[in-house]
């Protein structure tokens, strides 16, 4: 229990160093980007004056040596304040905060799906191996793989939305709904299909593919004739113990994948209108607001992080054998 | 779809050649190679063959595929030709996913080399840099970059290529981890190489097949990337890309459905014909891998 512990504990101050070590990126590419900040701060309250140009580096800490930008700086994220967006002139992990709940109900939901169909699919091609859903698995995997995901949901919305007239095109709710929580949630589940299904179904064709591969191989393992030998129903022998160890290389991409799943989840938010983290880092990249561009990165490479974490202690969970973390 | 015996005949051929015949006896991987080389035919000849100009008025707007008055895949909202669009995008698309596949595959193999050659404290610095970039999701990455350098057909290209080289380099590593503990790596330090022979003409040739099949995956990242960022607008406007029609055309869709639609469809038939050579490759370096 303690060895845990330990080993938790390393895991949590990597992470932390980690996240550390991304502020510190972010912030000298900022450095090296070419424009001068007092400048363009200057232009939109358009004043260009060398008295107030100096103003504005002093309120900003620009006139300050750059190492001591960059301690201020690390300190502020590590209290919590990614600074103000120039846009909204609020804390910008505030306007993160906001938008938190919609992308992670994305996100979740395209996980939830694309792991429990992939999976199920993988197991039951890997016991017919060549039947023609084993190869359909293959071969979808690769037009999965190769499928921009933006497209998928732009010709959902055609199919779906467009043709069919079965499922909203766009947003997270019907603004022309009113009743109670219950009618208010199927809405928003109604307005989730789509997107979820669109960013889904691309790691969908990865996670039955790769299901798939693994348990082939764990079913051909020692301990699986063993169970078999030993007498156990077919169906305990693949769903107990087979399926055990077959899950864990899906477990560890979809923990590797969580950056793509945010950067899929970017482009999905931008097409159907739905108000995430994605579609704010889309308007402020065109809004030029900077401090709000750059607190969204640190905040996605935060999440990428703890999600990093938990697929490490999701691992503890399915298989007892991993007790040292971190081999990745 | 294995013959058994065929399968051991090959696997025991070692080198090249066997894995050349490999490939080429997989029918999938070959369709891939074919289709992606007319690809790549149309994209240099086409242009100039097919002779309309992607970015002018050809007919009348929102003409739509089989119109008899407009072009054979119908028109946009301006009534530029989407057939002239798919050909010319596909340069643009295709040069910057090779070029930022490249890039990333030679950052890769740079860092993952050194780091799998060395180890101890270098290995160690190289991998946690890696991770910092691992840590930022991609296509957000990307999009900071392109932010600070500004649009531009080779900024574009290294604002993927500076994204995507964490993956090759993590896999460079390993290959070098493994490679590097042979026989034949000690015999050629005993007869006294120099650490860079050792690792550009030992072990790099040995771990090239796994690096093949990545360098294969990375340029459909690319393209998927290119297109991305080009479809959300953040590229240079005045070039036409697969992803920039599609991002033009995109509140267009629901009554124009083809503006979007065949853009889309050269990018999915192109990825897929190089992830097919990909997996000839994989099934032909690694036969007991085959269908998995």
């Amino acid at each position: 229990m303690i060895a845990l512990a330990r080993s938790i504990g390393i895991r949590l101050g990597q992470a932390i160093g980690l996240l550390l070590a991304v502020v510190v990126i972010v912030f000298l590419l900022i450095q090296i980007a070419p424009g001068d900040a007092a400048l363009y701060l200057a232009g939109e309250q358009g004043v260009g004056d060398a008295e107030f140009l100096a103003k504005i580096r002093a309120d900003y800490g620009l006139d300050q040596p750059l190492l001591v930008q960059l301690g201020t700086y690390v300190g502020n994220v590590a209290q919590l304040d990614l600074g103000e967006s120039t846009y909204f002139s609020q804390p910008v992990l505030g306007l993160i905060l906001e938008r938190l709940v919609a992308t992670v109900l994305l996100a979740g939901a395209a996980l939830l799906f694309s792991v429990t169909i992939g999976v199920a699919l993988g197991v039951f091609t890997a016991r017919r191996p060549e039947s023609p859903a084993s190869h359909g698995v293959t071969v979808m995997s690769l037009v999965g793989f190769a499928t921009p995901v933006f497209w998928l949901a732009l010709m959902f919305i055609v199919v779906f939305a467009a043709k069919w007239g079965i499922l909203p095109v766009g947003g997270i709710e019907d603004v022309r709904y009113e009743g109670g929580w219950f009618g208010e949630t199927i809405d928003t589940l109604q307005h989730l299909v789509l997107p979820a299904i669109s960013l889904g179904i691309i790691y969908l064709a990865i996670y039955s593919r790769l299901a798939r591969a693994s348990m082939l191989e764990v079913l051909e393992s020692d301990y699986i004739r063993t169970a078999r030998a030993k007498g156990a129903h077919e169906r305990v022998v693949v769903y107990k113990h087979a399926l055990r160890n077959g899950i864990i290389p899906v477990v560890t991409a979809a923990g590797l994948q969580i950056g793509n799943l945010l950067s899929g989840a970017l482009l999905v938010e931008f097409v159907f209108a739905w108000p995430g983290i994605g579609r704010l880092m889309i308007t402020s990249i065109f809004r030029r607001d900077s401090p709000m561009v750059v607190g969204i990165v640190i905040f996605s490479a935060a999440m990428v992080i703890i999600a990093n974490l938990l697929t490490d202690l999701v691992y503890r969970f399915i298989d007892p054998r991993i007790r040292v973390g971190g081999s990745r | 779809m294995t013959d058994l015996g065929i399968a051991i005949d090959s696997s025991t051929e070692t080198g090249g050649r066997g894995a050349f015949r490999m490939f080429l006896r997989n029918k999938a991987a070959v369709a891939g190679l074919v289709v992606f080389t007319f690809i790549v035919l149309v994209t240099i000849f086409g242009p100039g063959i097919y002779g309309v100009e992607a970015h002018k008025m050809a007919a009348g707007p929102f003409l739509g595929p089989g119109d008899d008055a407009g072009p054979l895949l119908g028109t946009d909202y301006l009534g530029r030709d989407i057939l002239a669009g798919v050909i010319t995008g596909g340069r643009t698309t295709l040069f910057v996913a090779a070029v930022a596949g490249t890039m990333a595959m030679g950052l890769g193999l740079v860092v993952g080399s050194l780091a799998g050659y060395f180890g101890g404290w270098i290995d160690a610095l190289l991998m946690r840099f890696t991770e910092i970039f691992q840590a930022m999701p991609s296509l957000l990455f990307s999009l900071v970059l392109i932010y600070l350098m500004g649009p531009g057909t080779w900024k574009e290209t290294l604002a993927i290529g500076l994204t995507l080289w964490a993956l090759p380099a993590r896999l460079t590593r390993a290959e070098f981890l493994r490679v590097r503990e042979m026989e034949f790596v000690k015999a050629s330090r005993a007869i006294g190489s120099n650490d860079l022979r050792i690792m550009t003409r030992t072990i790099l040739p040995n771990a090239m097949p796994p690096l093949l099949v990545a360098a294969t995956l990375l340029v459909v990242i690319a393209i998927l990337f290119h297109a991305g960022l080009a479809f959300l607008g953040m590229v240079d406007i005045n070039t036409i890309s697969w992803g920039s029609i599609m991002g033009k055309n995109r509140n267009y869709t629901l009554t124009a459905w083809w503006t979007v639609a065949f853009p889309g469809i050269a990018i999915v038939i192109t990825g897929l014909s190089i992830a097919l050579i990909g997996d000839g490759l994989q099934d032909a370096f690694n036969p007991k891998l085959r269908g998995r």
